[in-house]
């Protein structure tokens, strides 16, 4: 199921000089954000929890999970490269799910590692807090990884769609329509965090039961998709 | 013996059909897929690389579907024609990368790096790399595991004249070798120098079929119009018109000259200039009206 080649390509690319720049921008701000507020606030649980919920994981994991997710493949869709993967006797699927571990990976990476460090200059992990939103930002690194990793084999506004659902949907409609923060990979998460910290710093609007159904039913199926997607993806001619 | 058998192959996309109803057999050797810009013939080499379904019909290797079946790869060989190549790769790691999605390794990466002659190049990033040498380079990823079955669509396109001579002995190669070589082109004579068998489609069509002979006959001996300037247009048509080598000739005032439609295009060429010096009449302009490559295609799509 895994191809080592393809992950190679796909890290090179998505590790490329210009997309690493991107990527590390959003984790760094978050480190100087951290920083500053601890410098400013000493450490404070409330204050670590609320730049931890507020930036790291309901802004920086899925842009993160954008960049990562549709960079995994929709590049070389667009630019037709992906002639190159497909012209081989490799299964399609495998190639999805070569990609989505890269792009999970990745995701991981440049959102959970920083959230950690982040939690840590903030209060020192007290009450688990630096803990738990790590958690949240692994447990949604695979989420986001597979929706915009299917995204990207869908269509070729992948990262105007996907930043939509991420800043849009997310941000802006789970705070205002309590029927979209069920239907949020952030709020499934945030379920998983919850559990992890305990106390009422860390909360969610889903209970861990749906949100972790929630987060492996969303997981699989896009990653199908995808495979079937590429398994009958037809690449037109220049004419 | 590898045999690619196309049976009434169509492909529309919405409204627009870009290939209607093709059915031919591509066997060992080097087959041209001529025809002008647009005629479709990136779709049939698409819907033949398995890259794209057919609306209707079949595309099989050797009995075998080639849409949906990534296994038949393993005796296919692609060189696609867009330029994308994964360009932050050299071109060593792009060929070994394309053999290892083969289950191969780096003796075969560096077998086919030899056959292009890209050693010299090899540990250059692609992004540098002229388009005859990503040319070079896209043939040694579809040459690395030794297919049976190599497609290239439009691959002199941008070529210098050597890099043309270089692919062009390269493809003649692997056609004597017995493989199934087809490529495409909108060039007649880039097909007649290199192919034993040349498939025409135009406009979605399949137009002509045959070794480069007939199809080179079929277009010479069309009707051909010209336009003849004399220092005796009336008496030169008089005595044009008397051999049936000429269909019809007609004065045109405007232009002050001659619109002769021949038939046969041997006979016509020796003739003309022999009847002027029999009459004393000195020829001016003796120009061909129709042998843009359109009308010729067009000439074939109504035979």
């Amino acid at each position: 199921m895994y191809n080592p080649t393809v992950a190679r390509l796909t890290y090179r690319a998505l590790l490329g000089r210009r997309r690493a720049l991107i990527l590390g921008a959003l984790p760094m701000l978050l480190l100087l954000i951290a920083t500053a507020v601890r410098a400013l606030t000493g450490a404070d649980d409330q204050i670590a929890a609320d730049v931890l919920g507020g930036f790291a994981l309901a802004t920086m994991v899925p842009i993160i999970g954008v960049i990562a997710g549709t960079g995994a493949i929709g590049p070389e869709i667009d630019d037709g490269s992906v002639v190159y993967l497909l012209s081989k006797p490799v299964k399609r699927p495998t190639v999805i799910f070569t990609k989505l571990i890269v792009a999970i990976a990745v995701t991981m990476a440049f959102s959970a590692v920083p959230t950690l460090i982040a939690g840590l200059i903030l209060n020192g992990n007290g009450q688990q807090i630096a803990v738990a939103y790590t958690v949240a930002a692994l447990v949604a690194s695979i989420a986001y990884a597979a929706m915009f990793l299917l995204l990207g084999t869908v269509t070729r506004h992948a990262v105007v769609f996907g930043l939509v659902y991420a800043l849009v949907w997310e941000a802006l409609f789970g705070s205002l329509v309590a029927g979209a923060r069920t239907l949020s990979v952030q709020q499934w998460s945030l379920a998983v965090a919850h559990r992890v910290a305990g106390g009422d710093l860390v909360t969610s609007d889903v209970g861990l039961t749906t949100a972790t159904v929630l987060l492996v039913v969303v997981t699989v199926l896009a990653t199908w998709y995808a495979g079937q997607r590429l398994r009958s993806l037809t690449l037109a001619g220049e004419e | 013996m590898t045999t690619l058998s196309i049976d009434h192959v169509s492909r529309w996309f919405g409204n627009v059909v870009a290939v209607n109803d093709i059915t031919m057999t591509i066997g060992p050797g080097v087959t041209g897929l001529l025809g002008p810009n647009g005629a479709g013939k990136s779709t049939l080499i698409n819907m033949m690389g398995g890259f794209l379904a057919p609306s209707t019909g079949t595309v099989t290797l050797d009995g075998q579907p080639v849409w949906r079946n990534e296994q038949i790869y393993r005796h296919i060989g692609v060189v696609p024609e867009r330029e994308a190549m994964y360009d932050f790769l050299t071109g060593r790691e792009f060929v070994l990368a394309n053999a290892e999605l083969h289950g191969l390794g780096e003796k075969e990466a560096r077998r086919a790096l030899a056959t292009v002659e890209m050693e010299y190049a090899q540990d250059r990033k692609i992004a540098t790399y002229s388009k005859g040498m990503r040319q070079r380079v896209k043939m040694a990823s579809a040459l690395v595991h030794d297919p049976s079955l190599l497609l290239l669509d439009e691959p002199f396109n941008g070529m210098d004249p050597r890099q043309r001579m270089q692919l062009m002995e390269l493809l003649r190669r692997m056609g004597d070798e017995g493989r199934t070589v087809l490529f495409s082109s909108h060039i007649l004579e880039e097909v007649e120098q290199l192919a034993w068998h040349i498939e025409v489609i135009v406009a979605g069509r399949h137009a002509a079929s045959g070794d480069f002979r007939r199809i080179r006959r079929l277009m010479t001996d069309r009707p051909h119009r010209y336009l003849v300037r004399s220092s005796d247009d009336r008496a030169l048509a008089a005595a044009l018109i008397a051999d049936p080598s000429t269909s019809g000739i007609e004065v045109d005032h405007a232009e002050g000259a001659l619109r002769v439609q021949a038939v046969d295009f041997a006979r016509f060429t020796a003739l003309l200039p022999r009847v002027a010096k029999a009459h004393g009449i000195r020829l001016l302009t003796v120009s061909p009206s129709d042998e843009s490559l359109e009308s010729v295609f067009s000439y074939l799509v109504a035979a």
